[in-house]
């Protein structure tokens, strides 16, 4: 009551808090736990109760300098010890390094007789010498509940807390204390009535035989915290909780340009490909080609000298590596030279959360450029659509908050609307392109077609995919009277088209031909002609000639005669 | 606290632990002395531990509830807790036998 009455009259100053460092925690408690209090945390059995608690000592010893004391009231130090080596935590040594006081209070009914008054003096005394011997700062009772199985006198019991409560407040330490959860309320022995700062519910369901565990601020007195009920997980490394909806959309963008891995799709994305950092969606049916499709973009950033993460659903890693060979896509030489790390499980081998951490955990390891999920859709089968909604939203945030490229492939159940993914993801995503299978004259072709593309000009084109051997190409479909041709129609039709072009080359020749001859033909005319033109010229000039000859005789015939009448 | 060595007998050892002088404490160090002075056949030592005075015994001893009286032998080892007001459930609880009181008075007394 008293630090109440302190904070009351300096309002100014937040709530101290102490944080806890478990990896998510302190985020969604906008710094850790109240400084100085005692904070509940309850949950059923297997929960993570203890963990949580555990996690709390430890890293407060080894990150943040602050001892502290573990009273343990169910398990011995040594079971203790045992279970938490699988994470990686020895607080064996830590006890020896004197940074954590462990201190096992055996509360057995069977043996103890009660006669008269009594008070629990001996844990007050008890925990005094622990806080003496290690300077503790963080003390975790686990599970202190116990005790109320020890002792019949409830009104000393609850006395007893009170004042216990008010003793750690007293000395500044934070404190966790475990509960198991009542029917109906959140702790059995309703403990939460007096220790009202910080209560935290974990929880561990199973859903369709896949477990996942929650957390969730029931309360935080002073001080605004994530309301939300959160997913943890506890694996080799401690425990880790998801905040990431707490995320928001503030990702800074760049404008550079990564291949898609096919040339010609590139062409129809402006020539130049995603957008860095943006989240491509590849839907299409059952064998349109999606995973050669990704395994193309991966392929490429490869190329590049970028770091790959593939995650997948469906195939193992050898799998893959052999079918994308047979399109002429080398993966395995990547997974050597160690650019691209190839993960696959099974999506029922456990909940959405446990996924969803995981892929993160590979991402903060492999630190990747590039990300590719081979098909989001089958994670439906374990989680319902909201929960993978949710998981992908928080995947999606965080990718674009590290500026990783990542492609998505959805599959399209026979049936559904193309233009509708599985997992209603499509809002998220920057760049969405369909692959699709036409029908038609027997067979069955790929089609492509860039659905959207935020930020770009792109394509408009519907594109016939094929794959090669040297990979995927994109031709363009005929498109004609006939409606869209694709496969051995296009050939056909293209073949035809081919028929008409050369008879009309053909025609176009006859008549040059034609012309030609004609116009030799005019040409041997305008000859024949010229030269009857200049015969007749000739003829004119000696009709002139002979002419002046006879004029000329004529004269000499009169000059003649008349010389012969003048002499006369 | 005062064994009082008596061969044939059976002997009990009671520990009885406190904190400091409470009245609790001093409660039940009255009542012990006033139950072992009652008259029983066996043999018995009392030793009163101040916690306040030797804390890391009340972890080693594993004591959570002030005042506790363990009697450590006979085997096995059983607690009572509480200030011992409750005459009857601590003899029961010890498990000692009571024997005629004209005989016991005088034998049985703590110092």
């Amino acid at each position: 009551m008293a630090s109440r009455k302190k904070s009351s009259s300096r309002e100014l100053l937040r709530l101290e808090k102490t944080p806890t460092g478990i990896p998510g925690f302190d985020e969604i408690s906008e710094g850790g736990l109240p400084k100085g209090r005692t904070a509940i945390v309850c949950g059923g059995a297997g929960c993570g109760k203890t963990m949580f608690g555990i996690e709390f000592l430890v890293r407060g010893a080894l990150e943040y300098n602050e001892p502290g004391i573990l009273m343990a009231f169910e398990e011995t130090p040594e079971d203790i010890a045992r279970n938490v080596a699988s994470l990686g935590f020895d607080i064996q040594d830590l006890s020896n390094k004197k940074k954590l006081f462990l201190d096992y209070v055996s509360v057995e009914p069977h043996e103890i007789q009660e006669s008269g008054d009594y008070d629990l003096e001996g844990l007050f005394i008890r925990l005094q010498s622990a806080v003496d011997a290690v300077g503790a700062k963080r003390v975790m009772f686990d599970t202190v509940e116990a005790i109320f199985s020890g002792f019949s006198n409830s009104g000393m019991l609850r006395a007893e807390f009170r004042r216990l409560f008010r003793w750690l407040k007293d000395r500044q330490l934070t404190t966790i204390i475990t509960a198991e959860r009542g029917e109906g309320t959140l702790t059995r022995y309703g403990l939460e009535e007096y220790v009202s700062d910080c209560v935290i519910l974990l929880d561990h369901r199973i859903k369709d035989q896949i477990s996942s565990r929650r957390l969730r601020i029931v309360k935080y007195r002073g001080t605004k915290h994530g309301a939300d009920e959160y997913p943890f997980l506890i694996d080799e490394r401690g425990m880790s909780i998801l905040p990431l909806t707490s995320l928001q959309l503030q990702h800074t963008v760049s404008s550079e340009r990564v291949s898609s891995g096919v040339p010609d799709l590139d062409e129809m994305l402006e020539g130049k490909g995603y957008y860095r950092g943006s989240s491509v969606l590849l839907t299409g049916t059952a064998g349109s080609g999606k995973t050669t499709l990704a395994a193309s973009f991966v392929d490429a950033a490869c190329r590049r000298g970028e770091r790959c993460l593939y995650i997948d659903f469906e195939e193992s890693r050898d799998q893959v590596a052999r079918n994308m060979n047979s399109v002429g896509i080398d993966l395995a030489q990547w997974t050597k030279k160690g650019l691209l790390t190839h993960e696959a499980w099974r999506p029922t081998q456990f909940g959405i959360e446990m996924h969803l951490l995981r892929i993160h955990k590979l991402i903060e390891k492999v630190k990747p450029q590039c990300v590719a999920i081979d098909p989001i859709t089958n994670l439906l089968n374990g989680s319902s659509d909201k929960e993978v909604y949710s998981m992908l939203m928080r995947l999606l945030d965080s990718l674009k908050m590290a500026g990783i490229t990542s492609v998505f492939v959805s599959l399209t159940r026979g049936g559904s609307d193309l233009e509708q993914t599985t997992v209603g993801v499509s809002s998220l995503i920057d760049t969405w392109i369909l692959l699709r299978d036409v029908e038609l004259n027997g067979e069955r072709n790929r089609c492509i077609y860039v659905l959207k593309s935020r930020g770009m000009a792109h394509s408009n084109q519907l594109r016939e995919f094929v794959l090669t051997g040297q990979g995927v190409k994109l031709l363009p479909v005929y498109v004609g009277p006939g409606g869209v041709l694709t496969g051995s129609s296009r050939v056909s039709q293209e073949s035809r088209e081919r028929t008409v072009a050369i008879e009309q080359q053909r025609e176009v020749e006859r008549k040059r031909l034609e012309a030609q001859r004609r116009r030799l033909t005019l040409q041997a005319q305008v000859v024949t002609l010229q030269t009857e033109l200049d015969a007749l010229e000739r003829d004119e000039k000696n009709f002139d000639r002979e002419d002046e000859k006879r004029e000329e005789q004529e004269k000499v015939d009169r000059d003649a005669l008349a010389k012969s009448r003048g002499s006369k | 606290m005062k064994p009082k060595p008596k061969g044939f007998k059976k002997v009990v050892e009671l520990r009885l632990y406190v904190a400091g002088q409470t009245p609790k404490s001093l409660a039940a160090i009255a009542n012990l002395k006033n139950i072992c002075a009652g008259t029983f056949e066996e043999e018995y030592r009392i030793q009163v531990i101040d916690l306040l005075k030797n804390p890391a015994l009340a972890r080693d001893h594993q004591i959570l509830a002030i005042p506790t009286l363990v009697r450590s032998l006979p085997v096995p080892i059983c607690k009572i807790i509480g200030d011992l007001s409750d005459t009857e459930r601590v003899i029961v609880g010890l498990d000692i036998r009571k024997v005629k009181p004209a005989k016991t008075k005088t034998r049985r007394q703590p110092a």
